[in-house]
């Protein structure tokens, strides 16, 4: 697959609180970096993110997580990623999560994890650094 | 017609395959071509949902997917959102009215970006109907950006196309001046439960009082989606049409098949002109020097294509 073709990229929200203005915010800056990003809203669980993310054919997950079910949502991810054999889509994520928390996570296969005050160009700079490797290893 | 094993495992109801099948009809990319003369061509009920920005589209492409689901039908969606013209980028965000049926192996829903065309519909969205029409998906739902007057497309990708209107968006015959009206089978009023829904829909019926009777007049529904009011009726009407007693739908396939192949055709002449760079070059200096005119130089290089 071409690099000339915009970079898909999900964007849910977890859990079951109602903070979803990060999430919005990190859409929007997605999509003026000119990302196309699928919007799935509130309330996502693991299966429902999944599930979306492979009728989008999506390159990239990336999910907002306030309610402190980030050990319990990532991992479920991962394994259902897994099993549907999709991957190679990059997982990254955002919200409260504690140092030891993300280490533990990235260990498991999450590609990064951004707190609060993280520059947005940071997060979409990262975005296109993975998914430029990822499509690059496809085409090889 | 030729063979790929991907067309089989559409057709078995793998969604990754037909995922992936998905972007490469979207990005032209590949060997989409192959695949799609490998593919079982259905006669799947395409409808076209269309309609200005905030009219509900989104949530009436659910309540139908509903009633669908509840007879058991299989519902693919294909969901347009604009891309940027500035950055390329896009928030495709029909998902989120849709969401009850994420999880459903009975609905597979695609959201596309416009990515410069125009019209109201994305590049590739006539192959990708092709493609969830392989994998067993019928009715397959094609929604439009939020349009104005002259975003038309959708009437030749879609059997039928059903523009949604909702009441105080302006002036209600202003977005029907020529065009959208014209060009609907279907008109429904949505967001009933408000006020002046009646008197749109008695707007619309005297609208279609005063124009020329060549064409079947389009029947006026009303509906509130959220509510799921008036979706079976929608669905009775909808159908009637895709039975095709008059054959309205098959004349439909057939112009729709001649766009494409002129479509194609054009795709075919633009990749020759792009890779003829050195001989534009040349012809275009002989034209500066007034040794030639642009009608020879075409002439030439039209018979130099094969």
């Amino acid at each position: 697959m071409s690099a000339a073709h915009p970079i898909r990229v999900l964007v849910a929200k977890a859990g079951l609180d109602g903070h979803d203005r990060g999430a919005k915010v990190v859409a929007a800056a997605f999509r003026d970096a000119g990302f196309e990003v699928v919007y799935t809203g509130l309330r996502q669980s693991p299966e429902m993110i999944v599930d979306a993310a492979i009728q989008e054919d999506v390159d990239v997950i990336g999910i907002s997580i306030h309610s402190g079910a980030h050990m319990t949502i990532f991992p479920r991810v991962l394994e259902l990623l897994r099993e549907t054999d999709a991957g190679h889509i990059v997982l990254c994520g955002g919200g409260i999560i504690p140092p030891k928390d993300a280490e533990a996570l990235k260990a498991m296969g999450v590609g990064a994890l951004f707190g609060p005050g993280t520059p947005l160009s940071e997060l979409s700079g990262w975005i296109r650094d993975e998914v430029g490797r990822v499509r690059a290893g496809h085409s090889a | 017609m030729g063979s790929d094993p991907r067309a089989r495992q559409i057709a078995k109801g793998d969604r990754r395959v037909l995922a992936r099948a998905l972007t490469q009809a979207e990005n032209g990319s590949g060997d989409i071509d192959l695949l799609l003369a490998a593919i079982e061509h259905g006669t799947a009920h395409r409808v076209g949902i269309t309609g200005a920005p905030g009219v509900g589209k989104s949530t009436l492409v659910s309540a139908l997917t509903r009633a669908w689901r509840a007879q058991d039908r299989k519902v693919g969606i294909l969901a347009v959102d604009p891309s940027s013209p500035f950055t390329g980028g896009a928030l495709l965000g029909d998902r989120v009215r849709m969401v009850e049926h994420t999880g459903d192996e009975g609905v597979f829903i695609r959201s596309l970006a416009t990515r410069g065309a125009l019209g109201g519909l994305a590049p590739g969205v006539y192959d990708a109907a092709d493609l969830l029409d392989a994998g067993g998906f019928d009715p397959v739902v094609i929604e439009t950006v939020g349009v104005g007057q002259a975003e038309l497309e959708i009437c030749r990708a879609a059997d039928t196309t059903v523009l949604v209107l909702a009441p105080g968006a302006g002036d209600e015959v202003q977005g029907m001046k020529a065009g959208l009206l014209e060009a609907a089978d279907v008109l429904v009023v949505n967001q009933a439960d408000r006020d002046g829904a009646q008197a749109l829909a008695t707007a619309l019926e005297a609208a279609l009082d005063l124009r020329q009777a060549d064409r079947p007049r389009p029947p006026v529904l009303l509906t509130t989606a959220t509510a799921a009011k008036g979706i079976d009726a929608l669905c009775d009407v909808l159908d009637e049409r895709a039975r095709d007693a008059d054959g309205a739908l098959a004349d439909r396939r057939v112009e729709r098949a001649a766009a494409r192949v002129r479509a194609a055709l054009y795709r075919r002449l633009d990749h020759y002109v792009e890779g003829r760079g050195a001989e534009l070059a040349a012809a275009a200096a002989r034209i500066a020097a007034g040794e030639s005119t642009a009608a020879v130089e075409a002439e030439l290089l039209m018979d130099d294509y094969e």
